[in-house]
């Protein structure tokens, strides 16, 4: 783990995680994603933005085949993770899933305990061979979910009787339960207020450290803030792609600009 | 405020366009809207009173079958009667016949009277026996066989008074329908008189009403509902049986794994088209497959299972896939993503969340299979049974049996008027059922309601 180096994180020293080329994503007849290549480097906070309906969640679902789930979806093109095609015959998608983890836009804990929520993918996953190691990543998943604090004497409690905000952490503590390499997160702050905003922010900060994280925002100001690398979408096409603070200072594309400006979207 | 009373130029008549005046198109919308209140009230109120009537001639009709006349005398078991070689061997015992101990009774009953001095002018030996159910001889019968050493002693006995009579206490017999009827003297409603007066001739709650099977024209007194429950609560045990299991994976296979595809539309609309088969026709599928083609038994509770079974399934089929269909897609998306398979995710977080809609959905089910009749006349469940199943696990359901509503029917089409207080009682007790299983449903929707 490297840390310490992680102050003026130069992202020339980090390697590909996930790289994805010529991706095409069809719905029925609907052509939503364009052709779309994107390298996402591991320990990196890899922003998507784009108006609604451009292709951001879509694509967001390619890297962990949740699209799998959608009967008339299509995917064709590449995607490899750490050069193994994802979309091979040999993949299965359940293998895929407990290495690139996702946060949903709605948080959607389990009716269940806050611990039931958390230890059911180590669970499933066999991660553990007893009760103390499971309640060991509990705990630790908690912890650097910035969740710890605030559930640690109600652990029986159940998760959907937290609020919204620590819903959503629950959701990502969930997520790093099962040690991803990956976590992709669709819109994660659209349903809090400011303050439970900042607080996810800064636990994507704290991410960034062990994982490679993929986030949608529709707020340039939070893609700004959390993220080292950005891709602009635009009705399927992938506009632009490259360190965040050149995409927000300096687009190429008249699109991107027009977008940051709050001229399109 | 200042704007308003500057305008103090305005008329004291309010103007056409003011707030305070229905302006035509709303005083119509209004107007209408009282009426489709009305329309609605008058609805409501007409079905709730023909729901009432209902319920007030069943109870008016029914409640009686829960009481019944019943004679108390002792009876001394004349042993050169019931064991003429005195050697208590069971063979010599069983061939003493019911018409036997009919005498027995019909003489100690006599002997009775006359010790209590109680006489009525004019009435036969005949009359006097005539007062006690048919179904005593045969009650007394198994007594004696059942515990020989009986035999000698007198014992308190009590014994059905016959319909008539149990019609003279109840109000339904009177002296004037008497003198029409055959079945009845005027001087056994005299005797009746004085066995009341004596509280020897008494009316108490008949528990043989739920306990006891079925019996013949001649004897209504005696007809329960024993063999109809037990028949009713094996068929609905085996619907549960067979219907949960096959319609809970019938229903994840088509909500959750079955592909999108013309096979599947099939299937999904001709599973709505079997919940709205005729009963009737069940019931000749039932007797050309179960009965004639498999050879089960007539009658048997298991042939009136099988069929009931086919026409609950849909039913448990529909509502268990809206109970799986209300289960809300981010909780499956949310056990994908973490890696779970596609059966883990039903089983684990799918199913758990949508039991409490199917179990009320086959809950309800079983309830419309409890009423349900016309496949068990096919099936030959209207049967003459006089004799309990076996218990559950000895061959029980393949026994003979009736069901509540199949006794209703089958006691309703009797003369006897005895037999139609019966046949109102049985639907109490239905309907007992029907509203215990309908509470059953309601609490448990209450008590696992979720909200996520
Ligand atoms: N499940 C789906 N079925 C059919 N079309 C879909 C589905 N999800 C998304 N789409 C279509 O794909 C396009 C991109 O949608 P999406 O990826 O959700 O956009 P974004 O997340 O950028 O707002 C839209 O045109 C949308 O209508
Ligand atoms: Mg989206």
């Amino acid at each position: 783990m490297n840390d310490m180096t992680h102050k003026g994180l130069d992202l020339a020293t980090q390697t590909a995680k996930i790289s994805a080329s010529g991706v095409q994503v069809h719905y029925g007849t609907n052509h939503a994603l364009k052709d779309v290549d994107v390298t996402i480097l591991d320990r990196t906070v890899t922003a998507f933005i784009g108006p609604s309906g451009c292709g951001k969640s879509t694509f967001l679902r390619c890297l962990n085949r949740m699209n799998d789930t959608v009967a008339s979806c299509r995917v064709s093109g590449q995607i490899l993770l750490e050069g193994e095609d994802i979309y091979d015959r040999r993949v299965d998608p359940v293998q895929l899933r407990a290495k690139v983890g996702m946060v949903f836009q709605k948080p959607n804990p389990f009716p269940k305990s806050i611990y039931d929520n958390v230890a059911y993918g180590p669970k499933i996953h066999g991660m553990t061979r007893n009760k103390a190691e499971l309640d060991a990543i509990v705990e630790a998943s908690l912890r650097k979910a910035a969740l710890w604090n605030e559930v640690k004497d109600r652990l029986d409690a159940t998760g959907t009787g937290l609020s919204g905000g620590q819903q959503q952490r629950l959701c990502i503590a969930r997520a790093i339960a099962t040690s991803p390499e990956v976590l992709l997160m669709d819109e994660p702050c659209s349903a809090l207020d400011p303050i439970a905003t900042a607080q996810v922010e800064e636990l994507i900060d704290e991410l960034r450290h062990q994982y490679s994280v993929v986030i949608v925002t529709h707020s340039m100001q939070q893609a700004a803030r959390v993220s080292q690398k950005t891709a602009f979408f635009h009705l399927g096409n992938l506009v632009e792609f490259g360190e965040t603070g050149a995409i927000f200072t300096n687009p190429k594309d008249t699109r991107t600009e027009a977008y940051i400006t709050g001229r399109i979207g | 405020m200042t704007d308003i009373s500057a305008a103090g130029a305005m008329p004291a008549t309010q103007p056409k366009n003011s707030l305070f005046v229905q302006d035509d198109l709303t005083r119509r919308r209004n107007a209408a809207e009282a009426r489709f209140k009305w329309y609605g009230i008058v609805a409501i109120v007409l079905s709730l009173s023909v729901l009432a009537i209902m319920l007030f001639t069943i109870f008016r009709d029914g409640t009686s079958a829960f009481r019944q006349a019943s004679v108390a005398f002792p009876i001394t078991l004349e042993a050169d009667i019931l064991d003429p070689n005195g050697a208590r061997d069971p063979a010599d015992l069983a061939k003493v016949t019911t018409i036997g101990y009919g005498n027995l009774i019909g003489q100690q009953f006599a002997n009775f009277l006359t010790a209590e001095g109680i006489t009525v002018e004019g009435i036969s030996d005949k009359d006097i026996s005539g007062m006690i159910s048919r179904d005593a001889p045969g009650r007394l019968r198994d007594m004696v066989l059942a515990d020989p050493s009986l035999i000698g002693q007198t014992i308190d006995f009590n014994a059905y008074a016959t319909g008539r009579i149990d019609g003279y206490m109840k109000g339904r017999v009177t002296l004037e329908t008497a003198e029409l009827d055959s079945n009845v003297s005027l001087e056994q409603l005299q005797l009746a008189d004085q066995l009341i007066a004596r509280n020897i001739l008494t009316s108490g709650f008949n528990s043989g009403f739920l306990t006891n099977p079925d019996a013949s024209d001649q004897r209504p007194e005696s007809a329960g509902l024993g063999v109809a429950i037990i028949g009713s609560l094996y068929m609905m045990m085996l619907v549960l049986i067979f219907t949960l299991p096959v319609g809970v994976a019938a229903s994840i296979y088509l909500e959750e794994f079955a592909p999108k595809n013309r096979l599947t539309d099939l299937i999904e609309v001709n599973i709505s088209n079997l919940a709205a088969v005729p009963s009737i026709v069940f019931g000749i599928l039932g007797l050309a497959i179960f009965i004639n083609f498999a050879g089960l038994p007539q009658s048997s509770s298991l042939v009136g299972a099988l069929v009931i079974s086919l026409m609950t399934l849909p039913t448990i089929i529909i509502a268990t896939r809206a109970a799986i269909r209300a289960v809300p897609p981010s909780i499956r998306d949310a056990a994908l993503g973490v890696g779970a398979s596609k059966m883990q995710t039903v089983f684990h977080h799918v199913l758990p969340l949508a039991m409490p809609g199917i179990l009320t959905g086959t809950i309800l089910g079983l309830a419309s299979a409890l009423g349900e009749t016309a496949p068990l006349l096919l099936i030959g469940m209207v049967a003459f049974v006089t004799n309990y199943p076996a218990g559950p696990f000895d061959g029980g359901v393949m026994d003979p049996a009736t069901a509540l509503p199949v006794q209703v029917y089958s006691w309703a089409s009797r003369s006897d008027p005895a037999f139609i207080e019966r046949s109102s009682g049985a639907i109490i007790v239905l309907l007992a059922f029907l509203v215990i299983m309908n509470v059953a449903a309601i609490l448990l929707r209450r008590r696992f309601e979720r909200r996520w």
